[in-house]
């Protein structure tokens, strides 16, 4: 193999992957801003954001200029080290989190490409757990961040983030555990493969348990409506990121887009049958007779990274539309929930499933 | 040449993070350092193709437990720390205690017997996760067991400590 041979290589294998998967990212984190105010204006009978470019499309543009223009203060009792760290530590960990997730088979792209590439940058054998670890390590973000502009909201925020974000974590593991179980496997994509018949959230009568139990704590675990009482407006200020100012201050929004578009993968991928069609009762006679047959047949052959992103798009359209009708828990309300209704549910959940996979009813 | 490289650097990170960990002052820096140190070590975990002990080396020390200490020395005053003075009467004892410990580990690695080659021993399907699975509940049943009772006992005894007493 010549050099340039192996250029091309890692170029292939590597760059180009690395660059769209960065460019989709950063994309969602700067247009998510833009959807969450266009959908909750709309909801709130306003036009939400109107002035720059057409129905205000370019106004994450233009957010983002002034933010990159702004002062950078950093409060003079901060713990400087650590104030400049925590937003750098909780993008890196809501971005590294997409290394591992899986956007659709391989494809050739309809024959453009000579082979068929993965649309995934590694296919880890322990993906779930990978992506759960990087989750609980994105705490230590909020926490110094909390800590270290040495203000008294920004403490509170970051300890009440820390207490909900350990409190959340455990339900949300016992329903990914619920999820490995049915599928035997810790591999994100053989999970996706093992729902080709029936997607998880389907499989009476554990799936719909476990699917509301992921999706309530992953809500949680991004600390948004109506879980956001880290950021409590009425009573913090803004929370752990009150100090912040300029890219420091965007840098934790768009940690927390990341985290929510991961979130809605995770979902989509662990019960909602990640890329598969959705199929209307494709084994029964329903789904062999002519106009239903013809609706199943189309959608198979749309491509499958198109479904996964639809259904991420739908739950983020879900996320938004949850903090446009609910309002904020009371902070014992919330602990109560977790531990005194999740928690038992979640355990009883692995449990079921545990016994009834023994037995050979799933 | 390249995996040696790569371990080197993480055996140089864990030697220093570690080293740092235990001489700063600021609790809350020391924190720091140790996740860095988890971090490290879940690398060479990985290099050893134990994919998943380095995931769960992650979220159990530094999701759950380095969290919790976090929690406790944030809420420690930390300019008293500073000020304090770091030895106190009982450092001999301290320093004995440890050579002994460090003494015991050394001698545990000289008699015992490693496998030469990384590979054969963890390379699994599932990453690991169903051998090692099946080695907990068969071959080590009981230690494994003997662990989570005493686990137990701490979870309990937490609770006992904490809880408050209701006077009749």
């Amino acid at each position: 193999m010549t050099v340039m041979d192996q250029v091309a290589n890692i170029a292939y294998s590597l760059i180009i992957p690395v660059a769209v998967l960065f460019g989709f990212i950063m994309l969602n984190a700067a247009y998510l801003s833009y959807m969450e105010r266009k959908v909750l204006a709309h909801m709130q009978a306003r036009m939400g954001p109107m002035m720059t470019g057409w129905h205000g499309i370019l106004q994450p543009i233009a957010d983002g200029v002034k933010l990159f223009f702004k002062e950078d203060i950093i409060p003079a009792k901060a713990d400087k080290w650590l104030f400049s760290l925590a937003p750098v530590l909780l993008l890196i960990m809501s971005i590294a989190a997409f290394v591992a997730i899986p956007f659709g088979p391989p494809t050739d792209f309809y024959g453009i490409l000579s082979n068929k590439v993965p649309l995934w940058l590694t296919n880890l054998n322990v993906g779930i757990l990978y992506v759960l670890a990087l989750a609980s390590v994105g705490t230590y973000g909020v926490i110094m961040a909390g800590w270290a502009s040495n203000n008294k909201y920004s403490l509170l925020g970051g300890f009440r983030s820390a207490a909900q974000m350990i409190s959340y974590e455990i339900p949300m593991a016992f329903a990914i555990i619920t999820v490995v179980l049915l599928a035997g496997s810790l591999n994100l994509a053989e999970i996706v493969n093992a729902q080709s018949e029936k997607w998880f959230i389907i499989v009476l009568p554990v799936g719909p348990v476990a699917f509301l139990l992921y999706l309530i704590s992953g809500v949680a675990e991004t600390n948004r409506a109506p879980f956001d009482l880290p950021e409590a407006e009425t009573e913090l200020v803004a929370g752990f990121f009150t100090e912040y100012t300029g890219m420091r201050f965007a840098m934790f929004f768009m940690a927390e887009y990341a985290n929510m578009v991961v979130i809605s993968l995770l979902v989509s991928i662990l019960f909602l049958g990640g890329w598969m069609p959705v199929q209307i009762l494709p084994n029964t006679w329903l789904g062999g007779m002519p106009p239903v047959s013809w609706i199943n047949g189309l959608f198979r052959l749309m491509p499958p990274v198109l479904w996964l992103l639809g259904k991420v798009y739908f739950l983020l359209f879900f996320f938004i539309w949850l903090r446009a009708t609910l309002p904020r828990l009371r902070y014992d309300q919330l602990m109560a929930f977790s531990w005194k209704f999740l928690l038992p549910l979640s355990l009883a959940t692995l449990l079921t499933t545990a016994v009834m996979k023994q037995m050979g009813l799933l | 040449m390249l995996l040696k490289g790569i371990f080197l650097y993480f055996a140089a990170v864990i030697l220093l993070s570690a080293v740092l960990m235990i001489t700063r002052r600021n609790p809350v820096h020391s924190v720091v350092y140790m996740l860095l140190l988890f971090f490290h070590i879940a690398g060479v975990f990985v290099l050893l193709n134990a994919e998943f002990l380095a995931a769960v080396q992650l979220i159990v020390y530094a999701g759950a437990i380095l969290i919790l200490y976090l929690f406790v020395v944030m809420l420690l005053n930390v300019d008293k720390e500073k000020l304090g003075s770091r030895a106190h009467r009982f450092w001999p004892w301290m320093a004995g205690f440890g050579i002994l410990i460090a003494g015991e580990v050394v001698l545990l690695l000289l008699r015992g017997s490693f496998p030469v080659n990384p590979e054969l021993s963890v390379q699994q399907t599932g990453a690991g996760a169903e051998a090692l699975g099946i080695a907990l509940y068969t071959r080590y049943l009981i230690p494994f067991e003997i662990a989570s009772v005493i686990l137990l006992v701490g979870l309990v005894g937490a609770v006992m400590l904490a809880k408050k007493t209701i006077k009749e």
